[in-house]
């Protein structure tokens, strides 16, 4: 059997028609997040900032921010998980996000002391979510350990389910579960790694100095 | 129920669908139907069965999008509609992409079936039972009008011309 098309091929009439036209695509996409987001079907709009901890992805719901995933979390992953739990109606789309980027922007550069952004807290249940609502009372520049928020969440001996709770915190640096550290003085683990939670504390504490 | 973000098809399909509505209508109405193709799709993708193909399926909304937009062209009743624009085979000729408007206004001037049937599977990439699913009758009928379109292509001066005819 010979391998190469014999000359003359249908599908050759057609090859110059079957290159990628990226400039169009770009156009078009943004286009579709525009009139998503007039029809009310935009349920997640996402897109990437670069920042001293990484590439962090961020999205939100109508409703607000709902995710904020370090890179190494797997962006892949965490949109599949957005698709799975939230909507499948899940687009690039910055619009929506630029006000959490200017806000952690200006996080980063050391001048923002809180967050002032829509939350939707809608992945974390229970008493994951309870203590994410306490996280916010440590203070900029500030930590509490594991323990401390357990008994503020009500739950004194449920040191373990806050730590649980702080690495599967879905909106880390604007939920601020990097303030939250051990009794003896470590750092503890991150969702983002050790290594950018002390790049946080270092920030803020290097900002409140 | 697992579902890839709707990101992914946009960003897999998108070009297929582009080709698809560009062969259909020209490239000058191409985007409107892009557009709302994509937007009527993202709309209905919660609810579409897990093991649709999802090919056929856009091929599929697309093909409506374009009987929207001939009809509204109809009522519109633009003068000449459904010839090839010259200013578009004009201002194109001789920069690079010549080839392709060359090639866009031939299939413009093909009968609708003959057009449909071979962007569903020449440019969107459809087998014929498919395109026979969007356009309604056979498989067969559909490959004898993709046929019939791409005897009356290789015949257009248009395609000659950019072909260089090799012998």
């Amino acid at each position: 059997m010979m391998t190469t098309a014999p000359p003359g091929r249908d599908e050759d009439l057609f090859a110059p028609l079957l290159t990628d036209d990226s400039v169009a695509q770009r156009r078009l996409h943004a286009r579709l997040a525009a009139a998503a987001a007039e029809a009310g079907i935009l349920d997640v709009a996402y897109r990437t900032i670069d920042s001293p901890v990484g590439l962090l992805l961020l999205a939100a719901t109508e409703k607000g921010l709902v995710r904020v995933a370090y890179a190494t979390e797997g962006h892949d992953g965490v949109l599949g998980q957005l698709a799975d739990r939230v909507s499948p109606r899940v687009l690039s789309a910055p619009a929506r996000l630029d006000p959490a980027a200017r806000e952690l922007d200006e996080y980063f550069a050391g001048q923002r002391l809180a967050f002032d952004l829509p939350l939707d807290l809608q992945l974390a249940h229970g008493f994951r979510r309870t203590v994410l609502s306490h996280l916010p009372e440590i203070g900029y520049g500030r930590t509490a350990t594991y323990a401390a928020i357990a008994a503020a969440a009500g739950s004194p001996g449920a040191v373990r389910a806050v730590g649980t709770a702080c690495a599967k915190n879905p909106l880390p640096v604007v939920v601020p579960c990097h303030r939250v550290v051990r009794r003896d003085g470590g750092i503890g683990q991150y969702v983002g790694g050790s290594a950018a939670k002390q790049v946080l504390l270092d920030l803020e504490a290097l900002t409140v100095s | 129920m697992t579902r890839e973000p709707f990101e992914a098809i946009v960003a897999e399909y998108g070009p297929m669908v582009l080709r698809v509505c560009r062969a259909v209508l020209g490239p000058a109405d191409a985007d409107d139907a892009w557009s709302e193709t994509f937007l009527s799709a993202m709309q209905a993708y919660p609810d579409l069965r897990a093991d649709s193909n999802i090919e056929a399926w856009l091929v599929t909304v697309a093909h409506r999008k374009a009987i929207d937009q001939w009809r509204g062209r109809t009522r519109r009743a633009i003068p000449m509609a459904d010839l090839p624009d010259p200013a578009v085979s004009s201002s194109d000729a001789g920069v690079p992409g010549a080839q392709e408007s060359e090639l866009w206004d031939a299939l413009k001037m093909l009968p609708p079936k003959q057009r449909q049937s071979v962007a569903y599977h020449f440019l969107g990439g459809l087998p014929y039972a498919d395109v026979a699913a969007v356009l309604g009758g056979t498989a067969d009928a559909a490959r004898r009008a993709a046929a019939d379109g791409v005897a009356a292509l290789r015949k257009n001066p248009l395609v000659r011309m950019q072909q260089g005819d090799p012998r």
